[in-house]
């Protein structure tokens, strides 16, 4: 029972990276940009996470660099895509090509160092709760602000002008600008928000989720939270869930393997990986479903002039 | 302010200054970069730029690189060209070395060398299978080839691991996980004696040729592009898509396949965990680089090759960590994403 | 005299290889409505787009109200009072109608109280239409509704609409001059941009007419005949064609029942058409865009290959489940819609752009698709070229290149080339300047003379009376019976958009 318990808690950390990331992706998606570079938007702010908080001994701090990491890839990003229209598919490639050997290379002389002592959160009394407690109340801070975020987007996206506005930009660049909106600046917003946020994802896995730095660290889940936009139609709460469930088909892995299950642990390890191309298989089999609900500009370019 | 003003006509100058362009700028920033780091620069740039180039062995070493780089990359450009994103030529890389490996194992001291023959085939047969996967999700479920391709490439990585661990690895091999050494008959034939140059070099030329002739000479290879620049004319002209996927995948995972054969069977001789050797992921940037034009892309090879050389070098000589090459390739790509504005785009001053 | 409502004074713009406006005079007066008048790149619409503030001209004054003015966006021509309606509508599918109005106005109201105003505007003006509705629902008709509320509701000093009624049915037309006479009345100044001669003689007071970037003429429309205006907009009187008459042979084209569900949710369900073209005739098939048209079009040309067996018949043979190319060799040659993108490939050659739909320039068809001999294909375009009197730079000029009319002469010239059996054009002349559509009509004509089967949909009743024997009016999926063009008024036509050609009550405005 305990080890439900663990198991849980542990997903919900897991799930907290691919969250974070894919909210940003989201809100990139929503505007019509997608930026193939969460990998290496990631992989960077991990370095720069970790490197922060080995240096100033500050979370905190750790946390800001891994955001202001991910967010200048992204502005990079899209000056080129918004103001150079180059190829958005092509150009996050570049990014994450880009991001994996910026990131090795700066990192290697933190392959081996180590971080201040790793703090335990805990929020008191409701951790006493049998089961409950442990499972969903002695994670990160991050965990429970990314539940507000996605919360908070909801709100913003579907409650607000300004976020009308942007689905209208992801909708219709050429209506919106036609109506006068700046839909080059609005891109660029959403783009840098978007990558933000995988920068925070980023820092997060070096700070927190596994409390070091390896080269090439991240393993995919900037991908998998690319599939995970795509797999949740663009929807904040979706997101969350499939996150939590992709978290939890990681620490599965894990879980089986401490369970003595006879398989080899590659194939475990294969797991998440299957698993997107299998939810991704179902999810795309009705082109209709994915029409409605994708922001209709998305990957094309868009010329003001014209 | 500097304004962008469409041409009518992409300009013919700007498709080949952009990639010179684009080197110059990365060179530039390099520069900068060694500076910054407190190396000399031109010890940087003589150990990119002339080092790999200065003396035979060194131009052996160029083309060693180069074949897989090139192989792959022809494969990728008939892929992209046709508007099919497969990223995880990687995966079909290391598949393609697993089955080769697979052929080469079965050989003992008295096979023939005629078994490089299906060594190879094994190869591009293997490559083709792992892309096959991805093509097939994509046409019975419309899956986005871009993630699935990249989802196999850590799976394709798994498997090798698990292959060289377990059922293949050597009982000699002190634990080790890697396959026993394959044995000299199924080693590809080197072309002169005290250079590690294989007849790959020969099959990837012969590639150029076959890709250009079918990009440029055939209606099939016509078709095929059209899918990639125009769908709705590609549909007009009854040019099946269906088709123009399965033809760009199968094509770019035989060759990238092929390449994982003559890597493993050639310079490697075994199968090891290290055989995923990022040449699926630098191909992209060889086919970008190259304009996706076959003749391009030799040259583009030879230039990223010489960034992996460079990066050897550097680290060897220099103390700079090998992660050097990829932040290079990176930088190359992107300069030349911009500078290929140049290509559709004059620049001009305006109020 | 009365300070015009907007005075626009030598106002020049130039882009790289063309001269937009030259020295623009105009002068609109309060509560008039003043017609545009051009052919297609005349330079009607950069011009409208100087006024609305998307472009900034090179040179020129702008007075509105007497004062300078200098709009540097469309937010400041909003606050000024100017509100346009595009012809292409700048409207967000997936959002509703009331969203989409807000989205246009200032962002200081409520979405309530902006969807009240949308049900109040709409009962005064007589526009009927529901603010919660996702705008993909709409008929295009519908859509044109909510682009007006919405200019309407920045209670505008001036109003531009350009070429409002190519999306209308000629009932539907005279509704909405009701409403632009009423805002007339009511003080707004009215910019009305069109080539439609008829129209602009009815609707308006005051017209200047534009031809190559410069005004050749400020008149009073109501004054003048459509030879006269046609004098002003392209130099001469409208080209006459010489329509004999002819016994049309055996069918070539026989549709027969077909019915096809719609291929995606935002298309249109076929039901039951019935259709025939012999050789040697000119069927045309009129229709407001969005009535199935495009479905038809896709079930004919090959792209939609779902039609039951025995639905499509090309030359005697079963052609519904055939692709493209195999009905090309039973001798269908279809014009598209769209050229850039689907007629043409826009940054290929004119050249390769011949093998999209031409074999002749490939050798050894069964090997890999056959090769492709370069120099014939490039002697064969310059010939097209030649014939069609195409201006473009050579064989190896980029698709995208060509201004409209020359791509569209192109095409249409690679389809004719081909000496077809079934000729099938859709929008043959939509945005092609004066002088080359009259030629492609021309080319149409002679087609037909020689014997060939012509099928033309268009949206431009007076070319379909023109180049027809024989309409059709395709309506919500259904087609109407046959008529002879002798015995069809625009009235009736006009009717029979609606639906009610069976005296049903297919209510469509």
């Amino acid at each position: 029972m305990e080890s439900y318990a663990l198991l849980i808690a542990a997903t919900l950390n897991a799930g907290t990276v691919l969250a974070l990331a894919s909210l940003g992706l989201l809100i990139n998606e929503k505007a019509g940009i997608v930026n193939l570079g969460a990998e290496g938007m990631m992989l960077c702010a991990a370095i720069a996470g970790f490197a922060a908080v080995v240096h100033t001994g500050s979370d905190l701090l750790g946390f800001a660099a891994g955001i202001g990491a991910g967010a200048l890839l992204a502005l990079i990003f899209g000056a080129l895509v918004i103001w150079l229209n180059t190829n958005q598919y092509a150009t996050g490639l570049a990014v994450s090509l880009f991001g994996a050997g910026f990131s090795a290379f700066v990192g290697v002389g933190y392959v081996q160092q180590k971080m201040p002592e790793r703090l335990q959160f805990e929020i008191p009394w409701l951790t006493d709760i049998p089961l409950i407690g442990p499972a969903l109340f002695r994670q990160h801070p991050l965990v429970y602000l990314t539940v507000l975020l996605a919360l908070a987007l909801i709100w913003f996206l579907y409650r607000t002008r300004a976020g009308l506005v942007l689905r209208s930009v992801g909708e219709s660049p050429e209506s919106a600008h036609a109506l006068g909106y700046p839909v080059r600046r609005i891109r660029l917003l959403a783009v840098v928000a978007g990558g933000a946020l995988c920068g925070l994802s980023g820092a997060y896995i070096s700070i927190v989720y596994t409390p070091l730095w390896v080269e090439g660290m991240v393993a995919g889940k900037g991908w998998i939270a690319l599939a995970l936009t795509t797999f949740a139609t663009w929807r904040p709460a979706r997101v969350l869930l499939g996150a939590y469930l992709f978290g939890g088909v990681t620490m599965l892995q894990f879980h089986l393997q401490g369970d003595g299950v006879e398989v080899p642990s590659q194939f475990l390890t294969m797991l998440p990986y299957l698993a997107t191309i299998v939810v991704l298989a179902l999810i795309s089999r009705n082109p209709q479903w994915i029409r409605i609900n994708m922001p209709a500009s998305i990957g094309k370019p868009f010329y003001p002039g014209a | 302010m500097l304004k962008l003003e469409a041409r009518p006509q992409p300009s013919p100058a700007w498709t080949y200054g952009s990639p010179l362009l684009a080197l110059l700028v990365t060179v530039l920033i390099g520069v900068l970069l060694f500076v910054a780091l407190g190396k000399d620069p031109v010890a940087g740039l003589r150990v990119f730029f002339w080092d790999p180039i200065k003396s035979p062995y060194a131009l052996g070493e160029l083309t060693v690189k180069a074949t897989p780089l090139l192989l792959i990359a022809l494969g990728l450009a008939v892929c992209f060209r046709s508007n099919v994103w497969n990223i995880g030529a990687e995966g079909q890389y290391v598949l393609g070395a697993i089955a080769a490996s697979g052929v080469a194992l079965m050989a003992d001291k008295g096979s023939s060398s005629w078994i490089v023959l299906p060594v190879l085939l094994a190869g591009v047969l293997g490559g083709m299978f792992w892309a096959g996967i991805t093509a097939w999700l994509r046409d019975r479920f419309n899956a986005n080839e871009i993630l699935v391709s990249l989802m196999l490439v850590y799976v394709a990585v798994m498997l090798l691991s698990f292959i060289v661990s377990g059922p293949w690895k050597d009982p000699q091999g002190y634990n080790f996980p890697q396959s026993r050494t394959f044995d000299a008959a199924t080693r590809i034939p080197r072309l002169f004696a005290g250079s590690r140059v294989s007849i790959g070099i020969f099959i990837a030329l012969a590639g150029v040729a076959c890709v250009w002739v079918f990009l440029f000479r055939t209606r099939a290879g016509f078709a095929q592009q059209v899918g990639g620049l125009a769908p709705a004319a590609a549909r007009y002209a009854g040019f099946s898509s269906r088709r123009a996927l399965w033809v760009a995948l199968l094509v770019s995972g035989g060759m990238a396949g092929l390449a994982g054969a003559l890597e493993v069977a050639g310079p490697i001789g075994q199968l090891t965990p290290y055989v995923p050797a990022g040449y699926g992921f630098a191909a992209i940037i060889v086919a970008y680089v190259g304009r996706l034009h076959p003749v391009g892309m030799v040259l583009s090879a030879v230039l990223m090759s010489m960034f992996y050389i460079g990066g050897e070098l550097a680290q060897s000589r220099l103390g700079m960590p090998r992660s050097l090459t990829g932040v290079f390739q990176g930088l190359l790509l992107f300069t030349l994403l911009a500078c290929d504005t140049l290509v559709n785009y004059r620049l001009r001053w305006a109020k | 005299m009365t300070t015009p409502r907007l005075q626009l004074t030598g106002i020049t713009k130039r882009y790289p290889g063309v001269v937009a406006n030259s020295d623009v005079n105009l002068a609109v007066q309060p509560g008039q409505v003043h017609a545009v008048l051009g052919e297609n790149g005349a330079g009607k619409s950069t011009l409208m787009k100087v006024i609305y503030g998307a472009v900034k001209p090179d040179s020129g004054s702008v007075l509105f109200n007497g004062q300078p003015a200098h709009i540097r966006n469309p937010q400041e021509a909003r606050a000024l009072g100017i509100s346009m309606v595009f012809q292409h509508f700048s409207l967000f599918d997936t959002i509703t109608v009331a969203e989409n109005v807000w989205l246009g106005l200032s962002k200081s109201l409520s979405l309530t109280a902006v969807t009240q105003s949308i049900a109040t505007k709409a009962a005064e003006y007589g526009l009927d239409i529901d603010p919660s509705r996702p705008v993909h629902t709409l008929s295009v008709g519908e859509m044109q509704r909510v682009e007006i509320i919405r200019a309407l509701l920045t209670n505008p000093q001036l109003l531009i609409l350009d070429e409002p009624t190519s999306v209308l049915t000629p009932q539907a037309v005279e509704k909405l001059f009701v409403v632009l006479k009423k805002l007339a009345s009511e003080g707004c100044s009215i910019l009305y941009i069109s080539h439609k001669l008829h129209e602009i003689r009815e609707l308006c007071t005051a017209c200047t007419v534009l031809r190559g970037g410069r005004v050749t003429g400020v008149c009073n429309p109501a004054e003048e005949s459509n030879a006269s205006l046609s004098r002003l907009m392209i130099g001469a009187e409208p080209p006459q064609l010489t329509h004999r008459a002819q016994q049309p042979g055996a069918p070539v084209l026989e549709v027969r029942g077909l019915s096809l569900p719609r291929a995606d949710q935002f298309g249109v369900d076929l039901l039951g058409l019935d259709l025939q073209v012999r050789a040697g005739e000119v069927v045309g098939l009129a229709g407001v865009s969005g009535n199935g048209q495009k479905e038809l079009l896709y079930a004919l040309s090959g792209e939609d290959m779902r039609a039951p067996a025995g639905a499509i018949r090309i030359a005697g043979t079963d052609a519904g489940a055939l692709h493209p190319g195999a009905r090309r060799k039973l001798g269908l040659h279809f014009v598209p819609e769209e050229r850039l993108g689907r007629g043409a490939v826009p940054t290929l050659g004119l050249a390769h752009n011949l093998l999209l739909t031409r074999q002749e320039a490939i050798s050894h068809p069964r090997w890999g698709g056959g090769w492709i001999r370069v120099r014939a294909l490039e002697q064969q375009a310059a010939g097209i070229i030649a014939r069609f009197n195409v201006k473009a730079g050579g064989p190896r000029a980029v698709a995208r290149s060509l201004s409209g009319g020359n791509l569209q002469k192109f095409i249409v010239g690679r389809e004719i080339d081909a000496a077809p059996k079934l000729f099938i054009v859709s929008q043959p002349t939509w945005g092609v300047d004066v002088g080359a559509a009259a030629q492609i009509r021309g080319e149409i004509l002679a087609l037909r003379d020689a014997g060939c089967a012509v099928l033309v949909v268009s949206e431009e009743l007076d070319e379909l009376f023109e180049l027809s024997d024989r309409l059709h009016v395709m309506a919500r999926g259904r087609l109407s019976p046959s008529i002879a063009v002798a015995d069809a008024t625009v009235e009736q036509i006009g009717e029979w958009m609606s639906g009610l050609w069976q005296g049903e009550a297919h209510a469509q405005a």
